[in-house]
């Protein structure tokens, strides 16, 4: 299973170098002057240039990940090579049938993707149209709305826990949510809590998808507009039937990255509660079983792989299509 | 000092497979080489009048206190610690990739199964030759706890300091409180400090350990310290009849506890203490520095867990103990032996309490007349119990604590109904990773 994602992109990739006839002849011709061009030391040049990243590629990226799921099949406690034993599909066994955690963490990663695909993107994408119009004070609300983006989750992660402390959050101190009997436990109440933590990623995910649409507007070809203007439709008629039709690749992009972002997620809840009770996700179960002084690394790994199968699974459609078109065109 | 919190993320799975791949372990141990380069870079290892000594006293107040007692060991020996700190949680972290790269001659560790792991897995060095000189500091029970399970030493114990449930000497006297020594009593007290509009225990479990202790207490005071020991080391079922009286017997003390617990950290649940808003408080005696007031501080007072089972009655008392190792090869190991020898001594014990007044000696030799009423009230309490233990993830595999334990301990103080699946799915997860 996990062999296919990996051979499809290669597989597909073939195709766009050898279509373009113009970029075959540059090819042929090329090595003609190449052997004059080049000194051995030329060579040596590019063969280091070329060979090292790509020896740090394949070390850092293949073999690390090919070892993650080679140790996926074994228990290891990190503790020499020798104590590495294997035991086939029993992390597996064991992580579906036997983990409380697991199915809640699978769940929340859904939970967090479909919540960012319809709050915040689509409040992005309002934002943007907004400041399109070349309001006033439009690069104010640009800055404002772009800059949460700009930290890092766990910086964000603990500016909202002053918002959410239970006892002296804000939240509560305003609406005296903190006293016994009827007390709001934002942070680890898991019927509250995932949300809790969601808004923050929203308020962090709007700035980033509003800069993106943000882009995405500009390129709108500005007659298109006038057609419309001229054609009577009025300003909603034009963004449903002109301009949102034209925003196809930003919407393609935005949909990976709300992807990227919903499976990556980990830094803002890690911060937060550690993924305690109602925000398990998958990368926080990773970390907790492999960080540390007697780890599982075996464990830990067989829930990487679920992770990447999942990416994968998610990815190589994505990878499909695209080549698809490149090939097209 | 504060047991482990899981703590922050580090190095992922990969990359520390791939670091190990390529011979690099000791790239992880990173520390080492930066410290050596800030500490005399030209002490290599034929130098004799150096010991490398990797610490995870990152606090301030632990820091300054063990400065101070490597000072004191200079002076008589002539031999320098080079010491070279870690960030406290992220130490506990890349232990086992530390111990395996090239750790220092001699390091900070906890007293119990985490010390007895990493001493069979062949990461220490045997003592004894330590203990030989230093023995007669130390009360038996230390001796035990000192020792790996193959009965050699490879520990030698600094400070220790007790749990028990902490109050404010002025509340209980201005409400006429009495310290309660059965679980009747303490029942009758929680339910007359409801009244009285207090929480009766103040309680925060965010960073997932808290709640072990209190686990640690109602389990020895219900079923003993040997039962305690055989369900700490695997042994014993947590679907057994004994597991399920203590989480009943946790169940009815539960509404008792202050609201929200798993969205609040020991700190701000010390305050609701501090603030004389809460009756009672179960913790380790490290409470204390949230009291930063002198006032405050002088006022805060404790007792045991009182008795559940007459027949075990208050006999064991936690007590997690901290101290030193020696790694597998240190490069300097007659320095080594010798600094072991010197922190094993009353004196550098009462060198590091003048400093950091939360905590009590482990030795009986160390003078306590210099103790706060706290630290005596602590070291009676240690010195008199029949046995003691360290703290839930410190007398078990910290992967089973950790993984299992912390998640499931917190689902059941949101959730105190469906204990029965709770412990079967324990007990199921327990065995899997005890066979590992």
């Amino acid at each position: 299973m996990t062999t296919t994602p990996t051979e499809s992109p290669e597989a597909a990739t073939p195709p766009p170098g050898s279509g373009p006839a113009a970029k075959t002849a540059k090819a042929a011709k090329v090595p003609r002057g190449h052997r004059r061009l080049l000194t051995r030391r030329d060579r040596l040049t590019l063969g280091l240039m070329a060979g090292l990243p790509t020896i740090l590629h394949v070390a850092l990226v293949w073999v690390t990940a090919f070892a993650s799921i080679a140790l996926a099949f074994t228990t290891w406690d990190g503790i020499g090579f020798d104590s590495i034993k294997w035991v086939g599909f029993d992390n597996f066994k064991e992580l579906f049938t036997n983990n409380p955690q697991f199915w809640p963490a699978v769940e929340h990663n859904i939970i967090w993707f479909v919540a960012l695909i319809l709050i915040p993107t689509p409040l992005g994408l309002f934002l943007a149209v907004q400041l399109d119009k070349q309001i006033r004070f439009s690069r104010v609300y640009q800055t404002a709305f772009f800059l949460p983006v700009v930290m890092s989750l766990a910086v964000i992660g603990f500016v909202w826990q002053l918002i959410y402390n239970p006892d002296t959050g804000l939240i509560n101190s305003l609406i005296g949510a903190n006293e016994p009997g009827h007390y709001i436990d934002w942070i680890g109440d898991p019927d509250l809590n995932l949300w809790a933590i969601l808004i923050a990623a929203s308020w962090r995910h709007t700035g980033y998808m509003m800069i993106l649409y943000l882009a995405g507007l500009k390129g709108v070809d500005p007659s298109l507009r006038e057609a419309s203007a001229l054609d009577g439709a009025n300003e909603w008629q034009t963004f449903k039937n002109v301009i949102f039709p034209t925003l196809r690749p930003t919407n393609t992009v935005v949909l990976v990255v709300t992807i990227i972002e919903a499976l990556r997620a980990f830094d803002l809840v890690f911060v937060f509660n550690k993924g305690a009770e109602g925000t398990e996700l998958l990368s926080i179960l990773v970390t907790n079983n492999i960080i540390g002084e007697s780890s599982r690394i075996g464990y830990g790994s067989a829930i990487a792989v679920v992770l990447l199968v999942i990416s994968l699974v998610v990815i190589i459609p994505y990878l499909i299509s695209t080549f698809r078109k490149e090939r097209r065109a | 000092m504060h047991l482990t919190p899981s703590g922050l993320a580090v190095p992922g799975p990969s990359r520390r497979t791939l670091l190990r791949g390529i011979g690099g372990a000791a790239a992880l141990g990173a520390g080492v080489p930066l410290l050596s380069a800030c500490g005399g870079s030209g002490s290599s290892a034929g130098d004799s009048k150096t010991v490398t000594l990797g610490s995870n006293a990152s606090d301030a107040v632990p820091k300054k206190a063990f400065a101070e007692i490597y000072a004191a060991f200079k002076k008589q020996s002539g031999i320098t610690v080079d010491v070279n700190t870690k960030d406290h949680n992220t130490f506990q972290e890349q232990i086992n990739t530390y111990l395996q790269g090239t750790p220092d001659d001699v390091f900070h560790w906890f007293a119990g199964y985490r010390m007895q792991f990493f001493a069979s897995k062949g990461l220490a060095n045997p003592i004894d030759d330590v203990w030989d000189k230093i023995g007669g500091n130390f009360p038996d029970a230390m001796k035990k706890l000192s020792q790996g399970a193959d009965g050699k030493f490879y520990f030698v114990p600094l400070y220790t300091y007790p749990w028990a449930l902490f109050y404010r000497k002025s509340v209980f006297a201005e409400k006429g409180y009495e310290v309660p020594t059965t679980w009747d009593q303490l029942i009758a007290l929680c339910k007359q400090m409801e009244k009285d509009k207090l929480v009766p225990i103040a309680f925060g479990d965010k960073d997932a350990w808290p709640a072990m202790g209190t686990f640690d207490q109602l389990n020895f005071r219900t079923n003993g310290y040997d039962f305690h020991v055989e369900l700490m080391a695997g042994k014993a079922s947590w679907t057994d009849a004994k597991v399920r009286k203590v989480f009943d017997l946790w169940s009815e003390l539960l509404p008792y506890h202050q609201e929200g617990a798993v969205g609040r950290t020991w700190q701000d649940a010390a305050q609701t203490l501090a603030s004389k808003k809460a009756g009672m408080y179960l913790l380790g005696t490290f409470v204390g520095q949230q009291f930063t007031n002198k006032e405050d501080l002088d006022d805060l007072d404790f007792f045991a867990f009182p008795e559940i089972d007459p027949a075990y009655g208050q006999d064991t008392v936690e007590a997690p103990t901290d101290g030193f190792m020696m790694s597998k090869s240190p490069k300097n190991k007659a320095g080594a032996v010798k600094l072991m020898e010197f922190l094993g001594t009353p004196e550098a014990e009462q060198i590091y309490l003048k400093a950091d007044p939360n905590v009590v000696a482990a030795s009986t030799k160390a003078d306590t007349s210099s103790y706060t009423p706290m630290q005596k009230k602590a070291f009676e309490m240690i010195s008199g119990a029949k046995s003691l233990t360290q703290f839930m993830d410190r007398d078990s595999r910290p992967d089973f604590t950790s993984t299992v334990m912390q998640p499931a301990l917190q689902k059941f103080i949101r959730d105190p109904k469906g204990i029965d699946s709770l412990l079967s799915s324990i007990e199921r997860q327990k065995k899997t990773i005890f066979a590992s």
